[in-house]
């Protein structure tokens, strides 16, 4: 200790220097960057938004809309493409909103403390991170060729499935964190009158917990339908100039196309009049995906409010 | 448990008393019958994990009956869809590897700062807006994000570089950066946003700056949610499709010039299915082969996120 002291120079105001104004420096550029890279995603996000509307306003029309596609760019269309993707959210969601629901109240109000209740939730978690292409190739498989009988092959149906179990872990997780969020007074008042289980969560549970559920839900929709890979590997052709039936045959009809993919096709085509057209209909896309998330966010925070 | 104790000595008592016997027969079959009903809904997601494993499984053993699993490993060139074709699914790999690794350069940094930024410098109310707005980031479509890359983002970095390709690995990788860097900072943030902060005002109170205590105490509390977050975001950059299909091209080179064109796993996928690829031939079976790699790819990535998450997670009160 002694000879420690000793090698010390002999000022002891030099043995500690706080540095504060380096060290504060430092503070204030970390600072600094820490909010360029905060906003970084947002002007990125800006220019992409304006890039596209630059380029596809021009050619965004009500004809646009309701026109079949075409060789043609300046006579093209997304009315069938339009019209598939209404389809497949309509297939995922009446397939997905059921299960994915009856799984979140089986898991978090039936099951709660099971060993399979576990396993399913570790699985649940472990389907979150596969990659949609994956899912696609499950489809084609298993909806475009096992059950070619029932879906019809490359058809609506099997790609609505297909997207319906891509977005099951989802709903599931959201049905669960809203009927987390049920106060457990309710049920033990419910069970304490001598109603089941079911019959509490059906008359008192679920009513509660239903804006969150159904907030959770739009939000896995909205994300279906701007699944490209997986419905592409499912088989959804570039052109398909008919919109779709609204039929058990037109459901089973083995080509299909939907919004993404016809962006996809127009994108990855040479010219620069589809590339144009391309960005308009992305507009439509978009405009669909921001009304969606606009109804999830005023449902939450109505429901937020009520409380 | 309670509610099963208490049923039974109900029904005993019903048989013995002569009071009130509710006949709740009919509300107990109910019950029996959602529960049975929603058990098997929770079941599908367990037959979609199944799923998955034998439709990958299945048609990649009858790829390996064809392709030696040795070629699949080692060879160095990728002609799967050519007269003589090579399965070096390397290739493949490399492609994959190099957009990750320029995404993943952009959105890890960025990502984690981003978080840091919400939770710790900025103000409540305008976290409140911040926040929403990234996320929106990460509700743009791929395919979207893929226009953006082959037609903003390619033309602005050739009019530096004039000498790379329309099809390039860099423009790819950098707009995939940004399609996960949500998803990065936002789960960041959920982790470093619920470190306590009586850990920060023990630093402060040991001297330390607000950097110092970021850099010193806070990050390394949230270690386990970060890394987490960030093992998410390499899935999703393994997996990302549209993006890379579009913007880094169709032809696989064995190569980490960020300039010219790859091919990722993922882009052969979408190479082959858009083309109608006919059951039981040899590109049928190649897709699953590469899927399957793909598969194990990410499932290493999860299982090591749970082992991660596991053994360094602090629970704090």
């Amino acid at each position: 200790m002694k000879s420690s002291v000793q090698t010390l120079p002999p000022s002891s105001d030099d043995q500690f220097k706080s540095q504060l104004d380096k060290r504060y420096n430092i503070d204030r550029i970390f600072q600094a960057i820490s909010w360029i890279a905060t906003f970084s995603g947002i002007v990125v996000l800006t220019i992409l938004i304006i890039g596209i509307l630059s380029q596809g306003l021009s050619t965004l029309s009500f004809d646009f809309l309701t026109s079949p596609p075409s060789r043609q760019p300046d006579r093209a269309g997304v009315w069938p493409a339009f019209l598939g993707s209404i389809f497949l959210v309509i297939i995922t969601g009446a397939v997905s909103f059921p299960i994915g629901v009856g799984s979140g109240i089986f898991l978090q109000e039936f099951a709660r403390e099971n060993k399979l209740a576990k396993v399913i939730e570790i699985n649940i978690s472990n389907l979150a991170a596969v990659p949609s292409i994956i899912y696609g190739l499950l489809g084609l498989f298993v909806f475009a060729r096992l059950m070619s009988a029932i879906t019809g092959g490359r058809s609506v149906l099997s790609g609505g499935l297909t997207l319906a179990l891509l977005i099951l872990p989802v709903i599931i997780v959201a049905t669960r964190e809203a009927l987390k969020a049920v106060p457990d007074s309710i049920r033990q008042a419910g069970m304490a009158l001598g109603a089941t289980e079911w019959q509490t969560v059906r008359t008192h549970v679920l009513p509660q917990a239903i804006p969150g559920i159904m907030t959770g839900t739009i939000l896995a929709l909205s994300r279906a339908i701007g699944e490209t890979a997986p419905i592409i590997a499912v088989g959804a052709a570039a052109f398909v100039p008919f919109a779709p039936e609204f039929s058990i045959e037109g459901l089973q009809e083995p080509a299909f196309t939907a919004m993404p993919i016809q962006i996809f096709n127009w994108v990855s085509r040479p010219q620069e009049e589809f590339h144009t057209i391309a960005a308009s209909a992305i507009i439509i896309l978009m405009i669909v995906l921001l009304a969606m998330n606009a109804t999830a966010i005023l449902l939450r925070n109505r429901f937020q409010n009520s409380r | 448990m309670t509610e099963s104790v208490f049923k039974d000595s109900a029904s005993e008592g019903a048989d013995q008393s002569g009071l009130w016997q509710p006949n709740r027969s009919a509300s107990k079959l109910s019950q029996k019958a959602v529960v049975i009903l929603f058990g098997a809904f929770a079941m599908v997601s367990v037959f979609t994990t199944f799923g998955i494993i034998f439709t990958l499984l299945f048609e990649t053993i009858e790829f390996f009956r064809e392709v030696s699993i040795i070629e699949f490993f080692t060879a160095t060139r990728w002609t799967a869809l050519f007269a003589n074709p090579e399965f070096g699914v390397m290739v493949l790999m490399c492609g994959t590897f190099l957009t990750s690794v320029i995404g993943l350069i952009i959105a890890i940094p960025l990502g984690l700062l981003s978080a840091i930024c919400l939770s710790e410098y900025a103000p409540r109310q305008l976290r409140k807006v911040l926040k929403p707005a990234l996320e929106l980031l990460a509700g743009v479509p791929t395919v979207v994000f893929g226009y953006f890359a082959l037609l903003l983002v390619t033309p602005f970095l050739r009019s530096f570089i004039p000498d790379m390709s329309i099809f390039n690995a860099l423009s790819a990788g950098i707009v995939l950066g940004f399609a996960i860097l949500p998803t990065i900072a936002s789960l960041s943030e959920d982790a470093i946003f619920a470190v306590p902060s009586s850990l920060r005002q023990g630093s402060y109170a040991l001297g330390s700056t607000k950097r110092e205590t970021i850099t010193g105490v806070v990050l390394p509390a949230a270690l386990s949610g970060i890394v987490a977050s960030i093992i998410l975001g390499v899935a999703r950059a393994v997996g990302e499709t549209m993006i890379v299909t579009l913007a880094a091209g169709q032809s696989p080179t064995l190569t980490l010039d960020p300039r010219v064109s790859v091919q990722t796993m993922t882009s052969f996928i979408v190479q082959v299915t858009k083309g109608d690829a006919p059951y039981g031939t040899i590109e049928f079976k190649t897709l699953f082969a590469v899927g399957m790699t793909l598969f194990v790819i990410t499932l290493i990535l999860n299982i090591f996120s749970f082992w991660f998450v596991r053994k360094y997670q602090e629970k704090y009160e």
